[in-house]
């Protein structure tokens, strides 16, 4: 059993100070509420629609950096996944996750696939990442993703055949498409594909969104934990700040796998021959990855 | 089950979560938890009042009766009603002697530059009371009026923050039925009472009802002209739209800066208005 908490909160943009405080002071209060790992939303560090602010706010990944010492202090007592910009040793920035735990960097993610439509204008301010890893936690083994990451079908299938059970997703999402429901379509769309992925990977889903405002921008928040068959463990307030509490019954993976043995079965091979097929003879080409 | 995609349907009770957290958010970040709303005596400002004062307090919103010589005496009455309802603070003044000191040099028959004139001085009104009473100025402009360009720009339209401008007018007044506007606001006929008679969809030659069903095909769902002519709309009714539209926008972007050195604001000087808030 672990006890996972949705940091579901708010940023100044552009003040990684404040944001900081506001981390450290809700990884306190997850510790106090008996929490094992903390979760907070994609960019949880700097805001979100950072645009010209991109450089002057990133970090690098290192025990070493500012920003970074008092949070690798404060995973000596709770796991931390948080979002900020990475800045590389060539400048190049990235809208990366870090989780952290004991005291180091376990993994560092690096958004892959960055929306850059409509309102979303992230490729013009990041680079790419192009690496989906799972990682090994003292919990068992995850996988991290942010936001536009787990809307292709990819990311969250190539944890899942790395071996993670437990896929902690990231957003920052502008609320959008009120209509006659409660819920923004946003929210809606949001939750179907978390739950689905639940469903289809027999894992533990979570994802952390946030709340507030940047200009006329209303982020809903409505953050979520899912169990390996797919049923609603929690569900956060909408549009509120808050703190919720998840808990994780990892026998739930024996018994959900026993019914529905999805992972049993996936033909992995089947999937790769008809990659191939389908990518031509070169499958590794993409000509948006660097050489 | 699928809603019919002309659907103008809003739940009120989540409009209204997201709109004070807004005016909420957005004026207390900058220092100024205080807001100044010209009420005409109109749903629309009658709405924003509301809203301001749910978010803020009533003892935090002023709101500004603006009357000219030649407006209708029901706006101030029903402005005070949405006073005493929501407890906001209020003043009245007058526009009548600095619109006529401007209206001299303006023939009778120009209704357009009369009324911009009577929009921009309380404009110039509000942005004064802005600064004496530390409040932000809360736009009133509705989706409906921004797309066509109904609108004065620089008058009505200038406000530091719009909590309305996302909701076509037959969904704002939904929103307005929900949060208890009085019911001969709701009931009377939209008008910026420039001139005496005047009427929004007397002016426009449709109703709001038709064109929001239009203006959210097109706009929101993204139906090309063509598709919204076979869908029922009439020919002429949907190009005529479509150029309100286009000739229109000029209101809705800030002037073009033209480009000579190497970072210009708007083009790659970027940053939100609440940067380091």
């Amino acid at each position: 059993m672990i006890t996972i908490a949705l940091a579901q909160i708010d940023t100044r943009l552009g003040e990684v100070q404040a944001n900081l405080d506001k981390h450290l002071a809700r990884v306190e209060a997850a510790r106090l509420e008996g929490a094992d790992l903390v979760i907070f939303p994609e960019l949880s560090l700097t805001g979100y629609q950072l645009q010209d602010l991109t450089p002057t706010v990133a970090r690098h990944a290192s025990p070493g950096d500012d920003v970074f010492k008092p949070l690798l202090a404060a995973s000596r007592k709770l796991d931390i996944l948080l979002g900020f910009v990475e800045s590389d040793d060539r400048h190049r920035f990235f809208n990366s996750a870090a989780y952290l735990s004991q005291g180091e960097f376990v993994h560092v993610h690096r958004k892959v696939y960055l929306p850059t439509y409509g309102m979303f204008d992230e490729g013009r301010y990041f680079a790419w990442g192009d690496q989906i890893r799972a990682f090994d936690t003292r919990f068992g083994r995850f996988g991290s993703l942010i936001c536009e990451d787990f809307w292709h079908a990819s990311p969250p299938y190539l944890l899942w055949l790395d071996g993670a059970d437990v896929l902690l997703f990231m957003s920052a999402s502008p609320g959008r498409g009120l209509d006659s429901e409660p819920a923004l379509e946003s929210a809606r769309w949001v939750e179907h594909v978390t739950q689905a992925y639940a469903s289809l990977f027999t894992s533990f889903v979570g994802n952390v969104g946030r709340v507030g405002f940047e200009d006329g921008l209303g982020f809903w928040g409505g953050s979520t934990m899912f169990d390996p068959h797919g049923d609603l463990i929690v569900r956060a307030p909408y549009h509120e700040e808050s703190l919720t509490l998840a808990e994780l019954d990892l026998e739930q993976l024996p018994r959900a796998r026993a019914r529905l043995p999805l992972l049993r079965d996936e033909r992995t091979a089947l999937v790769y021959r008809e990659l191939t097929r389908i990518l031509g003879a070169d499958p590794t080409k993409d000509p948006r990855e660097e050489t | 089950m699928k809603k019919p995609e002309s659907s103008l349907e809003i739940n009120p009770d989540l409009a209204r979560k997201i709109l004070t957290g807004f005016i909420r958010s957005e004026t207390t970040r900058t220092g100024y938890p205080r807001a100044v709303v010209g009420l005409s005596g109109g749903v629309d400002s009658a709405l924003a009042c509301l809203l301001a004062a749910e978010s803020l307090g009533g003892a935090n919103v002023l709101a500004v009766r603006m009357p000219y010589t030649s407006s209708s005496p029901d706006s101030l009455e029903h402005a005070a009603l949405v006073i005493k309802q929501s407890g906001v603070q209020e003043k009245t003044i007058s526009i009548g002697p600095a619109v006529d000191a401007l209206l001299v040099e303006i023939p009778a028959q120009d209704r357009i530059r009369r009324g911009n004139v009577m929009a921009r001085t309380r404009m110039t009104v509000l942005y004064d009371q802005s600064a004496a009473f530390g409040g932000l100025v809360i736009g009133t402009g509705n989706k409906t009026e921004i797309l066509l360009g109904y609108t004065t720009q620089f008058g009505d339209a200038a406000a530091a923050i719009n909590p309305l401008g996302d909701l076509y007018k037959t969904q704002l007044r939904q929103l307005a039925r929900a949060m208890d506007v009085p019911q001969v606001i709701l009931d009377k006929a939209p008008t910026a009472d420039l001139w005496v008679g005047q009427t929004d969809e007397g002016e426009l030659g449709f109703t709001y009802e038709e064109v929001d069903r239009l203006l959210y095909l097109l706009v929101d769902r993204r139906r090309s002209p063509e598709a919204c002519v076979k869908a029922g709309f009439e020919r002429r009714f949907v190009e005529r739209v479509v150029e309100l539209i286009r000739k229109n926008h000029f209101k809705r972007v800030m002037p073009p800066i033209a480009k000579l050195s190497n970072r210009t604001v708007g083009y790659d000087f970027l940053y939100l208005r609440d940067w380091g808030s």
